[in-house]
């Protein structure tokens, strides 16, 4: 019985001791679970769920604090080498080494493994023609996009046949067309090897392809069950509506967020907005005209994460601000950002290509694509942190870099990284940049006050900055941003790390200061965020690929209802065919 | 006039939180005071030789009353004793070089006829200037012996008269010498730190670029940057003077006016240095490393152990792009000899053109990284 269970846990609990405190923090609590032998498993869950804390547990880098786990049927106290050796684990940066080749990576991984000189060449060829890698062997790791990387450091794993394979977030940032490819790669494992695949994730439809999936929350397991379980739990409660004309579908999303009695969750997907009434007996609103709309994994998940947050949480997030809607929103004309031909290289490597596009004032505008497609280097020439290599840029009437200082009091900023003072308390940290921009003591008091509420941080004025945890770091970037009062908000990677339902508060936020006429450029891998956008920008290895609203793209590619990480994964295809087709041509 | 106070508004803000984020770490805070007290106190006294023991040798060519009543007079001391009695003066080279005797007194053939003659009666004294401290402090025992000695021949004071020639460094540094030129030393370490680390600090951090897109000007970030180095730089210097002053108990000639007005420029101008390190370096580590190459020749070139004007030709020129050189001449001159602003008003020259450039040239750095 215990053969087939390749991993069992019984009241596993890792606790962290906190520094200069007799305090602990508890990663894992009394988690109960196992994965069968043979099986595609998936761990979901938000960020500071104790995801990779578990992985490295079952790795045997860590100890844990209570309770039992058995690894191929072992304990893993005392049992580290033994597990380590049958078992291939992937970290989240998975250590490739960049000025290695290809092929003189999985070399180095073969030889630390030890692998047969004999055997090598077999197993190479079979890893490199399933990762799609084999054209390739010869170039440079760092030079490979983010999906591609990835794949590498899986071909690098898997250079010896496990017994387990254990993947740590493995595509966070990927672009999706990538992410999809590794996918199939995991599940052709699990099918023609029957290798035991155990892989945590923080996309639903990637859980959705696994045999079973563990759900959770601030260290507890929530849930274990298959996508059918899990699905099932929003059954008969999931509609659809869609918003009156000339509204943008974020606002009818607050309006449905904020129904709190009746309402679970909304997301905009497809230019309507989905949402999960709280009682499967009752229907919505009638004005609303919704349309029953079909369970998925994404619904049960995000009511087992409410469901647990009103359990473990008192607090949210005020709903002091109330949404507010004329009844009528079209684009302004008046152009806050302009940018023609904008090129950006760093020696031969071109970080921005060609790049054109126009931000109207009060508009939400979204800059999407994978990691390193350029979206920051151009964010950070539009601050003015970057000198342009050529091309004409326009912030609210200048360019930042050149332009008299006071012209930056125009714009907002919130970094990817946090960026404020560590050691200078939420309070220290809002008067000095309240001071930076040149605000009077009075103004500058009644404003602190202001945000405080609004971003709820108020109880914390006087802890350090950089011990809050992640979500309030997140709302005190953006108080600090939004401190002045800027025109224009600048707003790289926001909702990266931070959890699905922070991010839900996030872009209500956002959908507010929309709403009273602030300019936002936000810039964004999460595909499906796009739709909180009235117009996107689709950015691929420096190079401009689409741009408009979400509808128009989508009817360009001709995928109407698609969600957001299809229409991406068209555009790219399409991209790559004219390309082909192009190549052709000059031949 | 409402640009002056905005500008003055912003730079206040700017510099309470450099001050906040460099003083609310207690590890910081116990660096920035605890090793500048401790090395001042260890470099007082391992630069203090205790002289309870000075070996030395003679050459005694009269073979008179007078010389060997000199010499017994001599050995007489608890400090002197003799270590060889030496038979001519080319010996003299071996005893030195050797290390065995730290001083050789040489006293001539015709010593004794001299004095019977009323005339003056010279004696030799060869020191080793490798042990500067040492032997000066020797020689200024010898003399008071010497002064005994006259009294008692008759009262003539000019009787007997030393020719003191220090061997291998002419130029003697004494302890009192060297202490003051730690108020220069000490703050120059720190201040190159301190300015270095804080513009890498917040590039590693990335709150720098949180910076620049605020309106803060360049200048204003410079300024709120210089600033806290300056205050804790002069604060540093106020701890080694006090230490200098109250517990070795070295006499201080000089007014404090000078004194303040040399410190506040040469920390400005090692400020300027810090913060355009700072600015080309993009991790704290590179800082660390540009920090250790330059303080290694600025010590070096600075005079602070060996004479510049022994230096050759081409390293005296390059002494001029260190401010510490002048700091420490200004220091010395000020504190020892009493000198007044107009004395020393040269020395200024260079570290203004070391801040001059250096200052500007870290803010244009700020925007325009070349990287």
């Amino acid at each position: 019985m215990t053969d087939a269970k390749i991993i069992l846990a019984e009241h596993l609990t890792k606790e962290f001791p906190i520094h200069r405190s007799t305090r602990k923090i508890t990663a894992l609590h009394e988690v109960d679970f196992s994965v069968l032998k043979g099986t595609l498993t998936a761990l979901i869950g938000p960020d500071g769920a104790g995801k990779t804390t578990l992985m490295r547990l079952i790795a045997g880098l860590m100890e844990p604090s209570a309770g039992q786990l058995l690894v191929l049927g072992m304990k893993t106290q005392g049992n580290e080498q033994n597990i380590q050796n049958r078992i291939s684990y992937m970290p989240q940066r998975f250590g490739l080494y960049e000025d290695l080749t290809i092929q003189e990576n999985m070399n180095l991984y073969a030889d630390l493994h030890g692998i047969d000189k004999n055997v090598r060449e077999e197993r190479f060829s079979h890893l490199l023609e399933m990762t799609g890698l084999k054209n390739f062997t010869e170039r440079q790791a760092g030079k490979l996009s983010g999906g591609m990387k990835q794949k590498l450091g899986l071909a690098c794993t898997l250079v010896r046949s496990p017994e387990l394979l254990l993947l740590d977030e493995p595509t966070v940032g990927v672009d999706p067309l990538s992410r999809r490819e590794l996918w199939e790669i995991l599940q052709q494992l699990v099918k023609e090897e029957a290798l035991s695949v155990f892989v945590s994730t923080a996309y639903m439809e990637e859980a959705a392809l696994c045999q079973e999936v563990l759900v959770m929350n601030a260290g507890r397991l929530l849930k274990r069950g298959t996508p059918a379980d899990l699905c099932s739990i929003a059954k008969g409660r999931c509609y659809k509506a869609w918003p009156k004309a000339n509204m943008p579908t974020r606002i009818l999303q607050t309006m449905l967020l904020d129904d709190k009695e009746h309402v679970v969750d909304a997301v905009p997907e497809g230019g309507a907005v989905r949402f999960i009434q709280q009682n499967e007996k009752e229907k919505p609103r009638p004005e609303l005209n919704a349309e029953p709309v079909e369970e998925r994994l994404e619904d049960g998940f995000m009511i087992l994460l409410h469901q647990d947050k009103r359990k473990h949480e008192k607090n949210s997030l005020s709903k002091k601000n109330k949404i507010f809607f004329s009844g009528e929103y079209s684009l302004s004309e008046k152009v806050d950002i302009e940018v023609r031909d904008l090129v950006r290289k760093f020696g031969d490597f071109t970080a921005v290509a060609n790049t054109s596009f126009q931000v109207h004032a009060g508009e939400v505008f979204g800059l999407l694509g994978p990691n390193g497609a350029g979206k920051t280097t151009t964010f950070r020439m539009l601050c003015g942190l970057l000198p342009i290599t050529s091309g004409f840029l326009r912030v609210a009437g200048v360019d930042l870099r050149t332009a008299r200082t006071q012209a930056r009091a125009n714009i907002g900023y919130v970094a990817q990284k946090f960026s404020l003072y560590g050691n200078l308390s939420v309070r220290e940290n809002l008067l000095f940049y309240g001071g930076a921009y040149g605000m009077a003591s009075k103004r500058l008091k009644r404003r602190m006050e202001e945000v405080l509420e609004e971003f709820q941080l108020n109880g914390q004025e006087d802890k350090a900055a950089g011990e809050l945890p992640g979500g309030f770091k997140q709302r005190l970037s953006m108080a600090v941003a939004l401190l002045h009062e800027p025109k224009i908000l600048f707003l790289d990677e926001p909702t990266s790390g931070i959890d699905p339902l922070a991010r839900r508060d996030f872009w209500r936020q956002i959908t507010v200061l929309a709403a009273k006429g602030t300019t936002i450029i936000i810039t964004t891998h999460f595909m499906e965020e796009a739709e909180y956008c009235d117009r996107i920008m689709i950015q691929d290895q420096g190079k401009l690929l689409a741009i408009g609203a979400p509808q128009e793209i989508r009817e360009k590619v001709g995928t109407k209802e698609a969600g957001m990480n299809e229409v991406f994964i068209k555009i790219i295809e399409n991209a790559r065919e004219r390309k082909r087709l192009g190549e052709k041509y000059d031949r | 006039m409402e640009y002056i106070y905005a500008f003055l508004w912003r730079i206040k803000w700017m510099c309470q939180k450099e001050m906040l984020s460099t003083l609310k770490d207690p590890s910081t805070r116990a660096i920035l005071i605890v090793p500048v007290i401790v090395q001042s106190i260890l470099f007082g006294y391992a630069a203090t030789y205790n002289l309870e023991q000075v070996p030395y040798a003679c050459v005694d060519q009269s073979h008179s009353r007078a010389s060997v009543d000199f010499l017994a007079k001599l050995d007489g001391t608890k400090v002197f004793y003799r270590v060889e009695t030496l038979l001519n003066a080319n010996e003299i080279a071996n005893v030195i070089d050797s290390g065995k005797a730290l001083m050789v007194i040489h006293i001539e053939p015709d010593f004794a006829s001299h004095l019977e003659e009323g005339e003056r009666g010279n004696i030799q004294v060869i020191t080793d200037g490798r042990n500067t401290m040492t032997a000066s402090v020797a020689s200024g025992y010898l003399n008071r012996i010497v002064d005994d000695f006259n009294r008692s021949w008759g009262g003539n004071l000019d009787a007997i008269r030393l020719e003191t020639v220090t061997w291998y460094n002419p130029n003697l540094i004494t302890r009192w010498n060297f202490l003051p030129g730690l108020m220069g030393l000490l703050s120059l370490i720190q201040v190159l730190l301190l300015s270095g680390l804080s513009v890498a600090r917040e590039r590693e951090q990335g709150t720098f670029d949180q910076l620049l897109v605020t309106p803060l000007s360049p200048a204003e970030i410079l300024i709120g940057k210089a600033v806290p180095p300056l205050i804790v730089g002069l604060t540093q210097a106020t701890i080694v003077l006090l230490i200098c002053r109250f517990w070795f108990k070295i006499p201080m000639a000089g007014s404090i006016f000078p004194l303040y007005l040399t410190l506040i420029i040469f920390t400005l101008s090692c400020t300027g240095i810090g913060l355009s390190i700072s600015a080309i370096s993009s991790s704290m580590q590179q800082v660390m490393v540009y920090s250790f190459v330059l303080l290694l020749p600025m010590v070096l070139l600075s005079g602070l152990a060996t004479p510049v004007h022994n230096m050759p030709y081409i390293l005296q020129i390059l002494t001029y792009a260190d401010p510490l050189r002048f700091a420490l001449e200004s220091i010395r001159r000020i504190y020892l000899e009493g000198c007044t602003t107009v004395e020393i008003a040269f020395n200024f020259l260079p570290m203004l053109v070391v801040a001059v450039l250096t200052l500007p040239l870290a803010g244009w750095l700020f925007r325009n990284k070349l990287v």
